[in-house]
């Protein structure tokens, strides 16, 4: 049975030749996490980590992949939302009908790792994925505010709450003292 | 126990069945957003205060929402609502569904499921505040009634009841069982504005978290024990049918299951998994009879809107004295005529539906904008009675009014209705998506103003000519030939969709035509053009009489003090009265809608080459009570997105009666990097309750395409941008 390499864990799957990446995680493996939304690479809402770099998982067959290949779906950014990536983007309640934002996340956590302190040019051409709700300009301030965050942490500082973030970047009120 | 508390515990015992098999989300479960169903299994076992509270024991409040939430933030919205005249603890607030089928057993007791036209909270802020008050004054009595003593001496805050002069407290949980046997109250008074706590806070979604992690549950990822998948193509071109199948290849394929006739006009494919249902149903072989629409193309619509330019057949939308008199006897006229494209919602999820058959019941998992309306389509479909169906709304991934119809209802039903027994999941290709449009209508409008002889409007005619929502969708609602949606922002003066212009003579009429390409309701609806209509134009007469865009706007607006508000609060956070800065073009517009006030100003900038870079939005917002600022502004800018994406590079086209377009790479849609800046300015002048989710769509467009025109000197008349070059 062929196996691939998904979050950490070798994961046996059952498919036709050609079956797209895409379609194993969601059909085979559960990881519903990962989206359908055009299935030519247009809209990146499937998007996934290949190794560290963002991959749009419609086109891609599973049979292409070795178990060499590190695949990095939603659900394995963290067990529970605590990323820095997902705080900004919680703290900032970026998403709206929020469907887009399992790709959203994964390509802008494959950009920080590239560029841990992107230009505004920079996001403008790694987030290439489409939202029709129009959150990109949260998108684009939750990038800042999770790069500030990353650096933060890098030179030993403790992660700041959701609440705190969302309080300070966008005013925003987390009753509940952030989820996480 | 009433009928919810039944089915409620119904649910608590599959849905705790389904929990320790360790069988998948969405078992049974009715309240399908995954807080919900982490957590409202066991708030199912509390008893509800009333209809729209249910109290658990440690004090987590359940509040009931009734409409969809589908990115625009209505289920916290609605939630702010009953919390702020329930008093509870917003921290523990969670929000679930009720269902269309307890909803018909209970005569309606949640009001209209229905979201859209930006109803969410416009159209039910009245009701759930009555019922967030009356739960708080029976969980007080409650309280009152143990401690025996007056309920006055009692008061509450966050969830926590007092009683002042003992000094005795206890709280909503402790005394929500005794609530739940008191008679409902009959005088409910509201809280003064002044005294809103949670409304109008900048209150944090009750829904993101699950947004980042992967683990909201939307229609398509939906799985249920024994579950089959469906592919479906309906005939591409509107009105075919089926002629014939050749199946017997695609049937060999492993994992299919069943080809199958959907009504008519579409054939499914069953299989195991999605992707093979999918894949054989590309393969198959169909033969189509196309029927009498065969022909038909966007440039034969194009002929007959144009047609009802001109025509006598017009029903009118609003008057004002005698605007042809006025016009035929100006010292001088100007013309023009607008046209605006068949566009798809292409919400990010494709559309879908669950249905699972048996001779005695229907049940329906479906991402809705109207659950009501769903559960009356899987009643006709299914050939059942009302009440031996049920519809679970599943959190939507985008809904822009296509979710708000039900022929994907209808077709899941059709599928299932031919396998009893077996749930099918249906999920839609985005191609076939692209082709089983409910479209944005297509009109033109020709707008003629009369001038006198110091360039002083004396009158304007605007002859709207195309397509009718209600004519496709509830013809019942025609009156005398009169579809009065048609007419949005161009009405008289009054709480709804009203004019922002004062003239001499006004005529505003419609020439109904409707070519056979499905229409529905799209996100802003008539408002869009209607709005680029009239704006582009007021700008024309602007140019030709030298007049100032905003002066001249002023001086017709006088009469319109909460129009000329917003379009005034826009102005001065642009800092109108300066010049943009070197190379950068300003453009307005205003209009009113679903209950609000908009204006916006756009500056943008065109490179040698004809590019266009919109760099910075201002948009102001009358919505009347401002609910949650935060989400205010995330409608605004997403506003911007769906308006400017329809602007720049959106149009369905039709050939040999077929929509021309199939997906993103065709159907383009604005990205980050394209995005401007915007900046919301809410101007809350309480009083009403405005919808927020659609109006600012309507003035994207306008306020982009009139700085084109003071950059480059071009008037586009009609959309999208991409098929005009603005190269100087």
């Amino acid at each position: 049975m062929p196996k691939l390499n998904v979050n950490g864990k070798m994961l046996d799957y059952a498919a036709d030749d050609g079956t797209p990446l895409l379609w194993v995680l969601r059909e085979q493996l559960g990881l519903t996490g990962t989206k359908y939304g055009c299935g030519i690479a247009q809209c990146g809402a499937c998007t996934v980590h290949i190794d560290g770099v963002a991959v749009r998982s419609c086109v891609m067959p599973a049979s292409a992949m070795t178990v060499k290949q590190k695949i990095t779906t939603i659900e394995g950014v963290s067990a529970d939302g605590s990323h820095p990536v997902q705080r900004a983007w919680q703290a900032l309640d970026v998403p709206q009908c929020g469907f887009c934002q399992s790709g959203m996340i994964m390509a802008a956590t494959s950009l920080l790792k590239e560029k841990p302190n992107p230009t505004d040019r920079d996001i403008d051409e790694a987030m290439t994925n489409i939202c029709r709700c129009g959150t990109y300009n949260r998108v684009r301030s939750a990038i800042h505010t999770a790069a500030k965050e990353m650096a933060a942490a890098k030179a030993g500082a403790k992660p700041k709450k959701v609440a705190e973030l969302g309080k300070s970047v966008m005013n925003i009120e987390h009753v509940a003292g952030g989820q996480v | 126990m009433n009928a919810a508390v039944k089915a409620s515990r119904r649910t608590f015992l599959k849905g705790s069945a389904a929990t320790t098999t360790g069988l998948v989300i969405g078992f049974y479960v009715p309240f399908l957003n995954k807080q919900a169903i982490a957590q409202g299994i066991t708030a199912s076992i509390a008893p509800e205060v009333n209809a729209w509270v249910v109290v658990r024991p440690d004090d987590k409040v359940v509040i009931r929402v009734a409409r969809s939430e589908m990115g625009q933030g209505t289920l916290t919205g609605l939630a702010q609502m009953v919390a702020e005249e329930l008093e509870c603890d917003w921290a523990k607030v969670m929000t679930e569904y009720p269902t269309p089928g307890q909803s018909l057993a209970r005569q309606r007791v949640w009001g209209n499921f229905s979201t859209g036209g930006s109803q969410g909270i416009r159209g039910s802020h009245d009701y759930v505040r009555k019922g967030g008050a009356a739960a708080r004054m029976v969980l007080i009595q409650a309280a009152a009634e143990e401690w025996k003593v007056p309920v006055g001496e009692c008061s509450v805050s966050k969830g926590v009841i007092t009683h002042g002069p003992s000094k005795r407290s206890t709280t909503y949980g402790k005394v929500a069982n005794a609530a739940a046997k008191l008679p409902p109250p009959k005088d409910i008074p509201l809280k003064d504005p002044k005294d809103w706590k949670v409304i109008g806070k900048r209150l944090a979604r009750l829904d993101t978290v699950d947004k980042t992690t992967g683990k909201q549950v939307y229609g398509m990822d939906l799985k249920l024990p024994g579950m089959l998948n469906a592919a479906v193509k309906d005939s591409p071109v509107f009105g075919g049918k089926v002629k014939s199948v050749d199946d017997a290849a695609v049937l060999k394929r492993p994992g299919v299951v069943k080809v199958l006739r959907v009504g008519d006009s579409a054939v499914a494919v069953v299989a195991d998994t999605w992707w093979r249902a999918k894949t054989a149903l590309d393969a198959l072989k169909i033969e189509w009879d196309e029927g009498p629409n065969a022909k038909l193309s966007s440039a034969s619509f194009g002929e007959i809107l144009k047609a009802g330019l001109d025509a006598k057949d017009a029903v009118v939308g609003n008057s004002v004295g005698d605007a042809p008199a006025a016009i035929a006897s100006a010292a001088r006229k100007i013309e023009a005529v607008y046209s605006y494209p068949h566009q798809n919602h292409a919400c990010m999820e494709v559309m879908n539906a669950t249905v699972k058959w048996t001779p005695e019941k229907c049940e329906v998992w479906v991402p809705t904008q109207n659950g009501e309306a769903a559960h009356a389509a899987a009643t006709d479909a299914s050939g059942l009675p009302a009440a031996q169906c049920e519809v679970y709304k599943i959190h939507l991934g985008g809904g822009f009014g296509r979710r708000g119809a039900t022929d994907y209802v209808r077709q899941a039903v059709g599928i299932a209705k031919q396998m009893p027994g077996t749930p099918i999941k249906m999920i839609w290709s985005r191609e076939e998506d692209m082709a089983q449009g409910r479209f944005h209508p297509v009109t033109q409008c020709k707008l003629v103003a009369g001038l006198d002889d110091k360039g002083e409007i004396t009158g304007l005619h605007m002859r709207i000519s195309g397509q009718s929502i209600l004519a496709g969708v509830a013809p019942q609602n025609i009156r005398d030939g009169k579809d009065p949606v048609v007419f949005q922002g161009l009405n008289p003066p009054g709480p709804e969709a009203s004019i922002g212009y004062t003239f001499p003579t006004l005529l505003v009429d419609h020439a109904m035509r409707n070519p056979s390409t499905p229409v529905g309701f799209w996100r802003g609806v008539n408002l869009n053009q209607n709005t680029i209509y009239l704006e582009s134009f007021i700008d024309e007469i602007a140019v030709a009489t030298k007049q100032e865009p905003l002066a001249l706007r002023r001086k017709l607006m006088k009469n319109h003090p909460k129009h000329l508000a917003v379009l005034n609060a826009v102005a001065e956070k642009i800092g109108y009265d300066k010049p943009a800065p070197t190379g950068v073009f300003r453009g307005l517009a205003q209009t009113m809608g679903f209950g609000s006030y908009v204006a916006a100003c756009a500056e943008i900038s065109i490179s040698k080459e004809g590019a266009l870079k919109i760099h910075r939005i201002v948009a102001a917002t009358d919505c009347g009570n401002a609910v949650n600022p935060q989400q205010i502004e995330a409608q605004v800018e997403g506003s911007f997105v769906y308006g400017l994406s329809a602007a720049l590079y959106q149009e369905c086209t039709m050939k040999d009666g077929r929509i021309e377009q199939s997906n993103f790479a065709d159907y383009p849609t604005l990205r980050l990097a394209d995005m401007p800046k915007v900046e919301t300015v809410i101007v809350a002048s309480g009083g009403f309750w405005g919808g927020v989710g659609e109006p600012t769509i309507a003035v994207a467009a306008p306020a982009v395409l009139n700085a084109i025109f003071a950059a480059t000197g071009k008037r586009i008349r009609d959309l999208p941008l991409k098929n005009h070059s603005l190269k100087a």
